[in-house]
């Protein structure tokens, strides 16, 4: 009995100590060539990219590019209540909770696309705050960061140029930002570049013009209890909208 | 000694050997015989751990904050210095209470009861003059608000015991004054040990860690 | 010896015989038929069976919302429904399993059986244990017909903030949820305390601490456990309840507060209070294990020292839930260190107890095949919560299906299985007949398939990478299958409980009679009838063995001169179990159901107003005044 209780012991020590090893190595907190600041709103992320040049620094949301074999810090903060940044195949998940900022590091080994979700219960729809990372190859990353820099892409046909008057006139500008136009709403996911993300509503769907049109028209029918309002427009203005932000690459 | 296993004849248990006569026993006693005693004794731990907790949310929020207190000044420590000098003066008429008690002295219990009574009533009332000195309000911010719960807590503590008294003092003044009552009597002095060590962290951290 | 009659006419039992004992006792100690004796009564029995089919009724309806959940998710982008039913489930389930059924039901048992094993008449303090049913009760029905009305909470189980905050929040379901917590507590609490003062100064004469039985010592540490865990969540409940309703700031972060301070005080308290549900489940191993071994338990003390230490070490884990809010690393591995080392208690616990069913003649019957389950589920769920305590593996499955593994494998395995295997075995000293052997086969065996094709694949559905506490989820995620699969387990265990309450019913009916011991045991509650007399016993025992009933074979000794005029019970010393004290046990009384009502309905208008407290405090100072307020009794006129 007594020699089975010291063998667990000393089982238990050794699990600790390797464990302790580990952490030490995955939750570090020290600066990194790539840095970003992800902000946790309900039920969307929003992702800043900081540089020393203030000018290029810029926001997304709910897509994270990462270049392959380079240290990505992530700052982690919350607008509202507490969420979890996660993505399984990249690294372990920390919280993001209002009034304490943290964060973590990683980096990506392998070129790929990732799925993360939020991992902590922060509402009607935290089933559906998932959020995308793709690491690619440096040279692509560059080209990708580049693109996200500049302001939107000019409107390509006069569909588009009247989706972007209707999009500026309308109540979207209210909450989105659009950078090059008039629009500078922040209380919604930066749109700028919106057309190149690969899903709409954090995850919720992939982006193409139909699923932008059927997002605008029933947000809530896809992800009940949103905060994004509904917001009537007429078929012109909803087929000249889909159409801009969808050549918003 | 033998391992003991369970045989295939079950026990009778219906041919009792009597062993013992219990008749001569009391029917009540004090302290740690008395089960009601271990019942207030279980009251305080509870209360404790509660205090105990509500303090250290009060160490917690000190260690979350540059700045503390989170007002211009301190509380005014006056009434709360006063009502600390009351309750420490009074823990010697209540071992007073409970050695009568022990003694079953009718008279001088219902004095000591009385006398008592005044003192819960006085530091309730103090302690309601306590808030106006805060200096602070509970929906400020979390500073103002751990303040007004700690003093809180012990109000209602210094409530209860106040009505515990009360009551107790007029059955004192009943044909109930018999017997197990003064083991009531007694438990009620244990009670208000409590109620007064219980303040005396809650004091000097609302009143003098902010000044420190 | 005496002639059995004091000077005041106060008859004893030292000169009656047995018969007349028993009738006379009875009616002193017995509860008036119809609704007011049902209301009034203060008999430990009455109210244990209350508290245990209460218990068993909220497991149900826990059952019913996972059961919806399972199917909701059996399936991804099912519209079985929506996301806001989804989130009230989860929160229904979680709260009504562990607050309205773990903790209650392991107290429930002890309300019945620790007055019995340890030889007395009464609980401690019985007026307190009629109240604390009223309250729970009032509880859970609170936060079910708020559910009922679409005012249940959808916080979780843990509601935390800032998401269960003013801000986020609105409307009264966040306060449903806290205030369910106070009543609970309230209850929880009362019941502890009459567990510890009934072990420590009611203890049949002779039966030293080193005689006392294992089920007694692990409900007596479970109360200490209780004790000091309970006023945490009661603090954190009433804290959120403050700044919900009044306008502190305690967890809010813009004026000082701090969202993890809630964390911390829910932690305090939810670490232990899974240990408040798994000790239980030890006591009901501690107690089938040597009858069904034909032994007394192998290692006596080394069980008792693993339960003190179980209390206090879980104290010392709260920590690991919170492994990825950001916390210091160096801190967060000392609760990897602690949450590892609670496995050597448990662990010596399992040997022990393994140990005497090796050297023991083992019988086969229903209550040691669930406890043969307990083992193996138990075991794993210990295997995955080692896992989880270390925190890189945690970083990966915390919040995961891996998680939800592993605590219902430690929950259902250490509580839910060793409880099924105690109803099997004390059911006959409940109710005087006993539950079909041939049903509690198939109960077992549905139960155990059940549960683990159920849960099983939830370890790997976390590790797939499925959060917890969602409501949905996408086809390309993969997840599918294994879902299907954990929701046909969860079905083929529902059916395991079905089967149960049906031998239940009809064991009422036509179950084969039993007599005082069926099982031939060695504890005290079986030395009276089944179902037991008012009284408990006709005289008190004398006690000069661990297991009574074998040490005695000739009948146990007892002592006598208690009266028989009115209800009165032996006090005894804390170690030694001298007799202390003869003390005059309450009659049945209104008054607990009053001050249940004054109670209930302060807790309930504060939620609306502050200024509840104010007015509810005049009825419930009034109540407690009837309430104390004494009778005629004899030792008033000594």
């Amino acid at each position: 009995m007594a020699g089975l209780t010291v063998a667990t012991g000393v089982v238990v020590l050794v699990l600790t100590g390797l464990s302790y090893a580990g952490q030490r190595r995955l939750l570090g907190e020290e600066a990194a060539p790539v840095t970003i600041r992800v902000i946790g709103h309900q039920w969307w992320w929003e992702v800043q990219y900081e540089d020393p040049q203030p000018s290029r620094g810029f926001t997304t949301a709910n897509e994270i590019h990462v270049p392959v074999g380079v240290p990505v810090q992530v700052k982690l903060e919350s607008t509202d209540v507490i969420h979890s940044f996660w993505v399984p195949s990249l690294m372990g998940k920390q919280d993001l909770i209002p009034g304490r900022p943290s964060a973590i590091r990683f980096t990506a080994e392998r070129p790929g696309v990732y799925r993360g979700q939020c991992a902590e219960f922060c509402g009607m729809q935290h089933a559906k705050m998932g959020l995308l990372v793709i690491a690619e190859e440096q040279a692509d990353f560059a080209r990708w960061r580049d693109g996200q820099v500049a302001p939107r892409p000019e409107p390509a046909s006069d569909e588009a140029r009247a989706g972007e008057a209707a999009f500026v006139a309308a109540p979207c500008s209210m909450c989105h930002q659009v950078r090059g136009t008039a629009a500078a709403g922040r209380n919604g996911p930066e749109l700028t570049h919106v057309g190149s993300r690969r899903t709409l509503a954090a995850g919720t769907l992939p982006t193409s013009r139909g699923n932008l049109a059927a997002w605008i028209v029933d947000p809530h029918g896809i992800k009940p209890g949103v905060n994004m309002p509904l917001v009537k427009l007429d078929s012109d203005q909803l087929n000249s909208i889909s159409a801009y932000l969808a050549g918003l690459k | 000694m033998t391992t003991l296993r369970a045989e295939t004849r079950p026990a009778r248990a219906d041919v009792p050997r009597v062993t013992r006569d219990v008749s001569a026993l009391p029917t009540y006693g004090f302290g740690p015989t008395s089960p009601m005693w271990w019942g207030t004794l279980g009251f305080f731990v509870v209360e404790g751990t509660a205090f105990a907790l509500a303090l250290g949310t009060y160490f917690y929020l000190v260690q979350q904050n540059q700045q503390w207190p989170l007002a211009p000044a301190p509380p005014n420590h006056w009434a709360g210095t006063l009502n600390t000098l009351l309750l420490l003066a009074s823990l010697w008429p209540n071992r007073v209470a409970d050695r009568n008690a022990h003694a079953q002295d009718l008279w001088r219990v219902r004095r000591d009861l009385v006398i008592m009574s005044v003192v819960a009533l006085a530091a309730t009332a103090l302690r309601i003059y306590e808030f106006t000195g805060l200096g602070v309000s509970w929906d400020q911010n979390a500073y103002g608000s751990i303040t007004w719960v700690l003093l809180g807590l012990h109000l209602t503590h210094l409530v209860t015991d106040a009505g515990d008294t009360l009551v107790l003092t007029a059955l004192m003044f009943t044909r109930h004054a018999t017997g197990k009552r003064f083991s009531d009597v007694s438990d009620n002095a244990f009670y208000w040990y409590f109620v007064v060590l219980s303040w005396l962290p809650i004091y000097l951290t609302v009143y003098w860690l902010p000044r420190w | 010896m005496s002639d059995g009659a004091s000077a005041t006419g106060d008859l004893r039992d030292t000169s009656l015989d047995g018969p007349t004992l028993n009738v006379r006792l009875s009616r002193v100690w017995g509860t008036p038929r119809g609704l007011l004796g049902a209301l009034t009564t203060v008999d430990h029995k009455i109210i244990g069976r209350r508290y245990i089919v209460t218990a068993f009724l909220f497991l149900f309806l826990g059952g019913i919302t996972a059961l919806v959940m399972r199917l909701q998710l059996a399936q991804p982008e099912s519209g079985l429904v929506g996301p806001d039913t989804y989130n009230q489930l989860f929160t229904m389930h979680g709260s009504t399993m562990m607050f309205l059924f773990g903790v209650p039901i392991g107290e429930a048992m002890a309300v019945y059986l620790v007055p019995l094993m340890v030889g007395t008449r009464n609980i401690a303090f019985p007026r307190l244990n009629a109240f604390s049913y009223w309250v729970y009760l009032s509880g859970g029905l609170f936060l079910w017909i708020s559910f009922l009305l679409n005012i249940g909470p959808d916080v979780g189980w843990f509601a935390y903030v800032p998401l269960s905050g003013p801000e986020y929040s609105p409307g009264k379901r966040a306060d449903v949820w806290a205030q369910m917590i106070t009543f609970t507590e309230l209850s929880g609490l009362a019941v502890a305390i009459e567990i510890i003062v009934t072990v420590l100064k009611q203890r049949a004469p002779g039966m030293t601490l080193d005689r006392v039985p294992l089920f007694v010592w692990a409900l007596f540490v479970n109360s200490f456990i209780i004790i000091f865990a309970l006023p945490a969540v009661m603090i954190a409940s009433t804290f959120l309840i403050l700044d919900r309703l009044v306008g502190t700031h305690l967890f809010n972060p813009a004026e000082g507060g701090d969202a993890l301070l809630y964390q911390h005080l829910f932690w305090f308290f939810g670490h232990p209070e899974v240990y408040i549900i798994f000790l239980p489940g030890t006591a009901f191993v501690s107690a089938i294990i040597p009858t069904f071994a034909r032994r007394e338990i192998f290692g006596y003390l080394a069980l008792v020292l693993s339960l003190i230490a179980t209390g206090f070490l879980s104290f010392g884990l709260w920590v690991h839930h919170m492994f990825v809010t950001g916390l210091p690393q160096l801190g967060a591995a000392f609760f990897t260190a602690s949450s590892m080392l609670i496995a050597i208690p448990n662990g010596l616990q399992i040997f022990c107890w393994i140990a005497t069913l090796w050297d023991g003649r083992p019988v086969w019957r229903t209550p040691l095949l669930f406890v043969a389950g307990f083992f193996f589920i138990f075991v794993a769920g210990g295997l995955s919560g080692i896992m989880l305590a270390s925190v890189p593996i945690d970083t990966q499955v915390h919040d995961t299906y891996f998680v939800v593994a592993h605590f219902h494998y430690v929950l259902i395995g250490g509580n839910v299985f060793p409880l099924l295997g105690a109803i099997y075995y004390w059911f006959p000293k409940f109710t005087g007949r006993l539950l079909s052997e041939r049903l509690g086969r198939w109960n077992f065996w549905l139960a155990f398939i059940g549960f683990n094709v159920a849960f099983f694949p939830m370890h790997i559905s976390g590790l797939m990478g499925m959060p917890r506490r969602v409501y949905t989820y996408g086809p390309e995620m993969g997840w599918g299958d294994l879902q299907l699969l954990s929701t046909a387990g969860a079905l083929l265990l529902f059916a395991s409980f079905v089967l149960f309450v049906w031998n239940v019913a009809a064991s009422l009916r036509r179950g084969d009679v039993a007599g005082p011991n069926p099982w031939n045991a060695g504890t005290l509650e079986w030395a009276t009838a089944s179902p037991p007399p008012p009284h408990n016993f006709n005289r008190i025992p004398l006690v000069t063995h661990r297991e009574p009933l074998w040490a005695e074979r000739g009948g146990l000794p007892v002592v006598t001169g208690l009266s028989v005029s009115h209800r009165e019970l032996m006090v005894s010393s804390v170690a030694e179990a001298e007799p202390q004290l003869r003390e005059t046990s309450p009659a049945p009384s209104i008054w607990p159901l009053v001050a249940a009502i004054a109670v209930g309905a302060t807790f309930i208008g504060s939620i609306f107003t502050p200024y509840a407290v104010l007015w509810g405090a005049l009825p419930v100072a009034a109540a407690l005044t009837g309430w104390f307020w004494p009778k005629a009794m004899p030792e008033d006129e000594e």
